[in-house]
């Protein structure tokens, strides 16, 4: 597959790691044989629980001490001079390879930075732990380094602190860490997830020039295949910590040879598969469907968080006009800030509106009071971004599903609605055993289908979906999806599908509305919206939104920096 | 609903099947500690040889400052009575102050965390501001303060185990106030209460069947922890003579204040049994607080090493990272 000449950057040979927990030992990676050539992109794809986490922090040595590691993770110097087995490194010698060799690159680049010391002092510390340098080298290499990584002034910039940076540029910092050493490799550890999709692009295409300017080799580990698409050279998929398969990423896109990856790449959602089922659902619809009272109409709708200690209020949403017919799905799109998941929460009466009108079910929520709500309410449901933190973790998911119609007294308790709950988990397509589960004791997407079957307990009239499958693994979120268009199909609710990904909104949404720091920028049906977007901003997030396409996404790249 | 609630993930016995090593010793240490002040109080009337205000056996007074002897296996005190039985029954004291000292306290503490918690505003604030001046104020000079203001200076049986338990009361209340207002105001913002709220539920219910329940998992620990404070507080009343009146029962405090005069003229007797039944009981109920401390943390917990691994160490973490097993994998 490559020249025999080149030799490994990282070699890993039949790496297993068993991590102690307290429900016993746990085999997270289980015999993975690995290479790394120089100047090459990585990309370790798979699942959460997959194992590519750990098979990519075993290469710096950063396993907990609960961890026990087998095998040889080989990694030979930037010159080529020195070669040494990270499994076998303690100490000292462990320290000396860190940075110099090897760096990482963390996902959560707000909580990587030290919030109390300046952004040039945190890049200095790895250059000071690697020989002597004085504070005027330091502060110069630092400097330069910062402005290779795009941060404008660096000169100024070296002595603000982290939270003078957006979460983009502090991304970069990281990154301008890793690279002040030189380092040969670079582990990008989910580099982008954090981030918004316009800010993600800017990343990743300056982790290509670390790549391409600075020789790096990059070990990027990702669920996202468009991210995929647009670095990679050389792809592993992993799956419950074995290596399924390994092809350079044009073969593995064309023609994947595993099932496993088929089954992945089938369920990457892409932009353009809605219009088809969007045209269907409106070919169903009754003659005059467009006639019918809206649910939700929203007329100027203003959102405003207080400031806190004389700073300025926080307008989240700014005059926003926009209405959902009964049985529509209206996607709601934008990135973090944009305040839809604000409008979303307006609408169920968790935030209260500031200004204008908006007009649920009928009833004006504006200066309304929650008794006077409370009729509304059950004829609302809700599904909440985080299947994890949505039950209460001391009620069987029968109670928490039961919950809805004990508090409107269509029942008098768990068992008395134990029959309704039934039907609703076969609904979600859930065994009825599982209602007498605790929620730690199902997977996300089976807790994420019970929270669908909890918001539809009372056959509400409106559904509000905030970020329901972002914290899904691609393969669950694409049953999740599914599962979502059959129940809207069968229960004709209407609802609002708050998302960040253009492509699943693509998927269930009837109409698109694109919000942009508080405003709705565009509005109109996907195939308006994602095939000819008028709007500039429109524009920028089709483009920076990569597609799991290699070739396909280099166009689509080109494009992007002609945009920028 | 209690199908997968077994005795097993009780509290206590939770974190025992949970802990290994020394961790494991000390809560074992700990329980079996408590274990004995609980029996030992349970079962006085019949493991002491006397009664802890008796003066007097069938062969007249037992005299005062007796050394150790067959009639008397620890000696009598310079009031007379036989130590053996005072501290003997002054474990029910303990132990019943202990008691009364932490319902009461619990009670009050967590309903009005809860409410200050949820429902936040002014209440909250006056709430906050009375608990941070209770706090200032030396602990042991409140206990005092609230002794005289409760029994007056009188002391029967149950007024001043009362008095002593409402005065320990009144410096936990705080406590537990903090920490259950602490996980409220947290557990309010969680998807499951937004969730309550979105499908209409009333804020009592939410209050009583989503929060409360959440917010007191820390509480096992707080009580443990602070009974072993609340036997020190009683043991400084008695010695400071604001106590229970040695003929109403028995305590530890007041002894060693009796004894103060007999360790310069050489009789240990009377000042080494009632002090070191404080140490051992305070010792046992904090072992086993600490013990769940660190049990209730994961970074401070130690678990059994993989197989074919190196000695255990005291630091061990899982970071969400690869495994993932909290949001994945399914318990079997």
């Amino acid at each position: 597959m490559t020249e025999p000449a080149r030799e490994p950057v990282v070699d890993i040979r039949d790496l297993r790691v068993t991590f102690a927990t307290d429900g016993g030992d746990v085999a997270a990676v289980k015999g993975v044989s690995l290479q790394l050539l120089p100047g090459e992109v990585l990309a370790v794809v798979g699942e959460s629980g997959s194992g590519k986490t750990v098979t990519a922090r075993t290469v710096l040595g950063l396993l907990p001490e609960t961890a026990l590691t087998r095998g040889a993770v080989v990694l030979r110097s930037k010159d080529g001079a020195t070669t040494s087995d990270v499994v076998t490194l303690s100490g000292g010698d462990l320290r000396r390879v860190r940075g110099r060799d090897v760096a990482m690159v963390f996902q959560e680049p707000g909580s990587v930075l030290n919030p109390v010391y300046p952004v040039g002092w945190q890049i200095a510390e790895g250059l000071r732990a690697h020989g002597d340098v004085s504070k005027k080298e330091a502060r110069a290499t630092a400097v330069d380094v910062l402005r290779r990584v795009g941060i404008p002034d660096p000169e100024v910039r070296v002595d603000h602190y982290p939270h003078q940076f957006s979460g983009g540029q502090k991304q970069r910092i990281v990154i301008a860490q890793a690279l002040a050493l030189n380092a040969g490799v670079i582990v990008a550890d989910e580099p982008t997830t954090a981030l918004d999709v316009t800010v993600q692009a800017e990343i990743l295409d300056l982790l290509r020039r670390c790549r391409d300017e600075f020789g790096a080799s990059i070990v990027l580990i990702t669920h996202n295949m468009g991210v995929v698409a647009d670095l990679a050279d050389r792809v592993a998929v992993m799956y419950q910590g074995e290596l399924v398969e390994t092809a350079d990423v044009a073969t593995l896109f064309a023609a994947p040879q595993q099932e496993y990856t088929k089954k992945l790449l089938a369920s990457v959602p892409k932009l353009g598969q809605g219009a088809v089922r969007a045209r269907d659902r409106a070919a169903r619809r009754p003659a005059g469907w467009a006639d019918q009272a809206p649910v939700v109409v929203a007329r100027d709708l203003r959102i405003v968080y207080p400031g806190r200690f004389r700073q300025p209020d926080f307008t989240a949403v700014d005059g926003v006009d926009f209405t959902i017919a009964p049985g529509e799905v209206l996607g709601l799109v934008g990135e973090s800030g944009s305040g839809k998941s604000t409008i979303g929460r307006a609408i169920a009466g968790l935030t209260k509106v500031s200004g204008g009108s908006l007009q649920v079910l009928g009833t004006e929520v504006a200066g309304l009071g929650e008794k006077a709500f409370r009729p509304v309410r059950k004829r609302i449901g809700f599904v909440f971004q985080d299947p994890a933190t949505s039950f209460n973790p001391l009620l069987t998911i029968a109670d928490a599903v039961a919950e809805p119609l004990v508090v409107h007294g269509r029942a008098g308790d768990t068992d008395d609605a134990r029959g309704r709950v039934d039907e609703l988990l076969e609904a979600v397509q859930l065994p009825k055993e599982f209602g007498d589960r605790f929620p730690h004791e199902l997977s996300g997407g089976q807790r994420q289908r019970a929270s669908l079957a909890r918001s539809l307990a009372l056959q509400p009239e409106l559904l509000i979906a905030d970020e329901p499958t972002s914290a899904l693994d691609v393969s669950v979120q694409a049953r999740v999806l599914d599962l979502f268009d059959e129940l809207q199909r069968e229960f004709g609710f209407a609802a609002l599908f708050i998302s960040h990904d253009l492509a699943v909104v693509d998927l269930l949404a009837d109409r698109i509305a694109v919000l942009h720091r508080g405003r709705l920028v565009e509005e109109g049906t996907g195939e308006q919206v994602l095939g000819d977007p008028q709007d500039a901003y429109t524009q920028r997030l089709l483009a920076s939104l990569p597609v799991p396409d290699p070739a396909e996404q280099a166009e689509r790249r080109a494009r992007w920096s002609a945009l920028r | 609903m209690s199908r997968r609630r077994t005795w097993r993930s009780l509290p206590v016995v939770h974190q025992l099947r949970q802990s290994v090593g020394l961790q494991r010793g000390m809560l074992v240490t700990g329980l079996v500690l408590t274990g004995l002040l609980v029996l030992t109080a349970l079962l006085a009337p019949l493991l002491a040889p006397y009664g802890f205000s008796q003066l007097r056996g069938p062969d007249g007074t037992f005299g005062a400052q007796q050394a150790p002897s067959a009639d008397h296996l620890l000696g009598t005190t310079v009031g007379g009575y036989d130590v053996l039985s005072r501290v003997l029954y002054g474990t029910r004291t303990a132990l019943f102050v202990i008691v009364v000292a932490i319902v009461l306290s619990i009670v009050a503490g967590v309903l009005l965390g809860l409410v200050s918690g949820y429902l936040g505003g002014w209440l909250d604030r006056v709430l906050v501001v009375v608990a941070d001046a209770v706090y200032a104020f030396p602990s042991l000079l409140l206990a005092i303060v609230a002794a005289i203001v409760i029994s007056g200076g009188q002391s029967s049986l149950v007024g001043g185990v009362l008095a002593a338990a409402v005065s320990i009361t009144v410096v936990f209340v705080p406590q537990y106030f903090r920490v259950v207002r602490a996980e409220t105001v947290r557990i309010k913002n969680e998807a499951f209460v937004e969730s309550a709220r979105v499908v209409g539920t009333s804020t009592w219910r939410i209050m009583t069947r989503h929060v409360l329940r959440n917010a007191t998992r820390s509480l096992p620990l707080i009580v443990t922890l602070n009974a072993s404070e609340a036997i020190l507080t009683l043991a400084g009343l008695g010695f400071l003579g604001f106590g229970i009146q040695p003929t109403a029962a028995a305590e530890w405090g007041y002894d060693l204040n009796r004894s103060i005069a007999d360790v310069t003229s050489g009789i240990w007797w009377t000042s080494i049994f009632p002090g070191a039944a404080i140490v051992l009981t305070v010792l046992g109920l904090t072992l086993v607080g600490e013990s769940l401390n660190d049990l209730a943390d994961p970074r401070l917990r130690s678990r059994r090493r993989a197989a074919d691994a190196p000695p255990p160490a005291d630091v061990a973490v899982t970071p969400g990272g690869g495994l993932a097993a909290g949001t994945d994998g399914s318990t079997p």
